[in-house]
């Protein structure tokens, strides 16, 4: 009697080792907890990402093993739970934040650069260099649903309303609104002659206007969703000038909205340009270098600038309602991105060079916090998960 | 005049050597290629927006071709010059280095 009663005990204790021994980091696994305030910060030489916390500024986990992240990016599912994550090498990963593990893991193409998930969140887009084209996933099994072949640089992909995805081609200089109600069967509307070399497309975040910058001429395009008309926009808004070099491409994101305006980086000039609401140029706004991201606070009333190299060490902060530059920041060697939390009280910045993301206080400009990553690049909150074209 | 326009010829080569590149400017200008170069090219240089930069997509290039587009770009693309971050030297050098395939980015 004595003797099975400790076996028993024996067994039990057993038992309950099992989930500590199943996990790779002991402090974190599948512990109930929400994920509205968690993120992902890419560490693009490791090819690693790191699952990280806004509220408490921590570092959770760290998942290697993604592949070439040296150009990744990230969507949320629609329940905040999964990141889907696209790599450099074309790699297209579920990951788990809360349990910290890889679901499952593809290799759709040989070079990619971004991807969207649908309205429904059902489907998954992924927008590749090569082959040029857009490969449609089922989001939940990673199941290849759809190929659309571009024989182009596919950029600027983006979820729409009517379960669509918009992207632009940057060697034919087009635009493609795919419909996705029949998964396997997309139907494609072409807008041809945009522009030349649009490089990148952001949505509005009512999803109205899709707005593709352009490489190959001073201009952007406009493409309304609602009329499904395609226009130039800011044609010439370079006016002549001699075009500096640029070492790095802008990226256009929604959150380049902000009260009554629209704010992108101009190309080949160390300006932001501002847009009005009759999509006409209002002010050309001098910056420190050529603009990289250019970031509305969530509340529209700053917007934050980063730069390429050279001018990689510097962040600036334009008032919207002064259009003016109010402040300068030098968070440090290869400022790559920001993300801003979900209500904008803080900004989170990714430091390449100095291997550390830096926290700042959006009202006061202080640091606040920073964190270790290698050489970390994209960062990414899951506030992203209900945000249309994020 | 033969052999000294033989001689000529082959002095372009014995630059690279001319000019002594610190280990840690060795150091400073792979950084270069992978993180910068590496923002269009790909970190691991298989490319991007930019062409890929390996040693058999490199090798159909003549080297000055080569030389010339990382110091002055190439117009009509994204290609912009880094005549201001190096030297042509230096240029030459981390040719040198992608031509031959660079075992710290091929190990990642």
């Amino acid at each position: 009697m004595k003797h099975s009663n400790w076996l028993y005990i024996y067994l039990l204790l057993l038992i309950s080792l099992v989930p500590t021994l199943c996990v790779g980091t002991p402090t974190y696994n599948c512990s109930l907890r929400g994920s509205g305030d968690l993120g992902v910060v890419v560490e693009r030489a490791k090819g690693s990402v790191l699952i990280v916390e806004t509220t408490t500024h921590t570092r959770l986990a760290k998942i290697p093993n993604l592949g070439d992240l040296s150009h990744a990016s990230v969507v949320y599912s629609r329940d905040q739970r999964y990141a889907y994550i696209f790599g450099r090498d074309g790699g297209l990963t579920k990951l788990d934040i809360l349990c910290g593990k890889i679901i499952k893991r593809v290799m759709q193409a040989g070079n990619s650069v971004g991807g969207a998930i649908s309205q429904d969140g059902r489907l998954i887009a992924v927008s590749n260099y090569t082959p040029g084209g857009v490969k449609v996933f089922d989001a939940t099994s990673l199941e290849l649903l759809a190929d659309i072949p571009t024989r182009s640089k596919v950029v600027g992909l983006v979820d729409a309303p009517g379960q669509r995805f918009v992207f632009s081609l940057f060697d034919a200089g087009e635009i493609w609104v795919a419909d996705m109600h029949q998964p396997r069967s997309p139907k494609i509307t072409k807008f041809k002659g945009i522009g030349r070399q649009p490089y990148d497309a952001l949505i509005s975040p009512d999803g109205r206007y899709y707005i593709a910058g352009l490489f190959g001429e001073d201009g952007l395009a406009l493409l309304d969703l609602w009329h499904l008309d395609a226009r130039r926009i800011l044609p010439n808004y370079g006016k002549g000038e001699v075009k500096k070099p640029v070492y790095k491409m802008p990226h256009l994101e929604g959150w380049a909205m902000a009260s009554d305006y629209t704010f992108v980086p101009a190309i080949g000039q160390h300006a932001v340009l501002v847009i009005d609401q009759q999509w006409q140029a209002l002010k050309r706004i001098p910056v420190y270098g050529q603009p990289v991201f250019v970031m509305a606070r969530p509340d529209g009333r700053f917007v934050w600038v980063n730069f390429a190299f050279p001018n990689n060490d510097t962040v600036q902060v334009i008032d919207v309602m002064s259009l003016n530059i109010v402040k300068t920041l030098k968070p440090g060697k290869a400022v790559l991105h920001m993300e801003f939390t979900p209500r904008g009280e803080q900004v989170w910045i990714s430091v390449r060079d100095d291997d550390r993301i830096k926290v700042y206080d959006t009202e006061t400009f202080a640091e606040v916090a920073t964190l270790a990553a290698d050489k970390p690049s994209g960062i990414f909150f899951t506030a992203r998960a209900h945000k249309i074209g994020l | 005049m033969k052999k000294l326009f033989t001689l000529l010829f082959f002095l372009p080569a014995l630059s690279v050597y001319a000019e002594d590149i610190s280990p840690q400017r060795q150091s400073e200008l792979l950084h270069l290629l992978r993180h910068d170069c590496g923002a269009c090219h790909g970190m691991t240089l298989q490319g991007g927006l930019g062409s890929p930069l390996l040693p058999h997509t490199l090798a159909i290039f003549p080297k000055a071709f080569l030389l010339n587009t990382i110091l002055d770009g190439r117009a009509g693309t994204a290609m912009p010059p880094w005549r201001n971050f190096l030297t042509p030297s230096e240029a030459e050098w981390l040719l040198e280095q992608m031509l031959n395939g660079i075992k710290e980015i091929k190990n990642k």
